[in-house]
């Protein structure tokens, strides 16, 4: 059936998280008159993510302190909700959705929002396994909440030292819970920073008394007297009250696949975050997508991403598309400390690193290089550090690394910038 | 409780109130348009950032150090920003006007 004129469009999102929920917003912003109608499998108010692993599992603030928007925001802006409902197929000739409650639901335009799932690696026992959670959704962090509750005495193992299972650690510390990190690199941090900026974190961790142990192969998880035990390949073995599994995620592509659009180690878009279909949309964590700024394409974990792409995909559809050429970037707080990194470090061949001061708080920063193009910087407690680096990476221009290096030099953009 | 006008780059004016949370969030809860707080307030993003009234400056103190370093190269900065997620909502604010800097 043809979509008549007399029909109200409608465009549907999958997913509404911070991608989906900016989407909806950025949509009415730029003057889409249509329906919206927001779908997730998530019974909640869309809420945001970072704090899951901070904040949120540090204090008893409950759901309404990380609230993306408040209910009546939705209301105001005519956007509706339809939380606790799981997509199940995309009918593409249709324009319809099948929803898992039987329903169909057709749209004008779609936008997939739908994120990553967790990693859960294929360990001996860690199905069967009492308090053994991932960290991706508030109802994770109840349940770990739950198992170490009260959390003075209580013992965590975070299986991968990546960013959700140190902050997770860094939380559970400031808890009370003591903490065993097991990584299977030979550093943390190892997919996605510098070994630099790996040694930094490591020695913060044990600096608040985290165990970390590196190059350790989890074998296998058991109960013993009904509480988790981590057993690794060497033979070491931990036992917790709680474990959580901080591995990775893997991009839930099965709804973009079954319907057959284009996917490269994520849905495929272009710079107007569409698809190989011209009615459906993707944004956020699940896309594959071209970053002008590194001349590659990336597929990137993080809320600015899910923001902008949100919004650029809110613009092509209310036909006023804009390109997406964001510089990435992405945040962790851990104990004291503030990592803000602009840009993709991959790729560098050289790096500079400035130390303004090693005692508590320590501030430094970790520039990374190509040739004499900045690539990424690494801004430890040292905002300065961020918003120059942004500044520079965006101009594309050279800085004087003997400058940057020397910390008795004030750093600001007319010393770094040659 | 504290009455907080904030005045967008459209000019449109929205006076909104509140006894606890931050500046931010009560914009954000009233749709103020321009203020998005996109790392839910931990001063990461500078997506909060607004030019507080002159007279009101004295009442919301100046920024600390992280947020003066977030602020510095910003386009629109000025010697009256602040970003919103670092003010407290409290009696201290109450009527002070607010304009949105992007």
């Amino acid at each position: 059936m043809a979509y008549s004129s007399e029909q109200e469009a409608v465009c549907v999102i999958v997913g509404a998280s911070h991608g989906g929920v900016n989407s909806a917003f950025a949509l009415r912003k730029e003057g889409w008159t249509g329906r919206i109608i927001l779908v997730d499998k998530d019974d909640a108010l869309p809420y945001h993510r970072p704090p899951l692993s901070k904040a949120f599992l540090t204090s008893d603030d409950g759901i309404n302190s990380i609230l993306l928007k408040p209910e009546s925001a939705y209301h105001h802006n005519n956007i509706e909700l339809m939380p606790g409902v799981t997509v199940a197929s995309i009918d593409r000739g249709r324009k319809t959705l099948l929803l898992d409650n039987g329903e169909t639901l057709a749209y004008s335009k779609l936008i997939l929002a739908v994120g990553a799932s967790p990693i859960i690696p294929p360990i001996q026992g860690i199905d069967t396994t009492a308090a053994v959670f991932p960290l991706r959704t508030a109802t994770d962090v109840h349940h770990i909440k739950a198992a170490v509750a009260p959390a003075q005495g209580k013992r965590a193992v975070v299986i991968g030292g990546g960013y959700i299972g140190l902050e997770a650690a860094a939380s559970l510390t400031k808890m009370g819970v003591s903490v065993t990190v097991v990584e299977r690199e030979e550093r943390v941090l190892a997919r996605v920073t510098s070994p630099e900026l790996s040694a930094f974190f490591e020695q913060l961790h044990r600096d608040n008394n985290v165990a970390i142990h590196t190059q350790k192969n989890v074998v296998s998880l058991g109960d013993v007297d009904g509480r988790p035990c981590v057993r690794c390949e060497d033979g070491a073995q931990y036992q917790a009250d709680v474990v959580i599994i901080g591995v990775g995620i893997v991009v839930n592509i099965e709804l973009a696949e079954e319907a057959g659009l284009d996917i490269e180690n994520g849905i495929a878009v272009d710079a107007h975050a569409r698809t190989s279909d011209p009615d459906i949309y993707a944004i956020g964590d699940c896309t594959f997508h071209y970053n002008p700024r590194y001349d590659r394409k990336v597929r990137l974990e993080s809320v600015q991403n899910a923001v902008d792409q949100g919004k650029i995909a809110a613009a092509a559809i209310a036909a006023t598309p804009r390109d997406y050429d964001s510089i990435p970037w992405f945040w962790s707080d851990q104990y004291d400390v503030k990592l803000q990194i602009v840009g993709l470090s991959a790729g560098y061949d050289n790096i500079v690193t400035r130390t303004e001061s090693e005692s508590s708080p320590p501030r430094l920063s970790v520039w990374y290089f190509r040739g004499e193009q900045l690539l990424s910087v690494d801004a430890v407690n040292q905002p300065k550090a961020y918003v120059i680096g942004t500044k520079l990476i965006k101009e594309g221009r050279p800085v004087n690394k003997e400058t940057l290096a020397n910390p008795s030099t004030e750093l600001s953009l007319s010393n770094l910038a040659v | 409780m504290a009455k907080i006008t904030f005045i967008t780059q459209d000019n449109d004016t929205i006076t909104a109130e509140a006894t606890t949370g931050t500046v931010m969030e009560l914009a954000v809860d009233n749709g103020v348009q321009g203020i998005d707080g996109d790392c839910g307030g931990v001063c990461s993003c500078a997506t909060c950032h607004v030019h507080v009234r002159p007279e009101d400056f004295e009442k919301t103190g100046g920024p600390n150090d992280i947020e003066k370093d977030m602020l510095e190269l910003d386009d629109e900065v000025s010697e009256y920003s602040r970003l919103s997620c670092q003010l407290d909502v409290s009696e201290a604010l109450d009527g002070i006007i607010l304009k949105v800097a992007h």
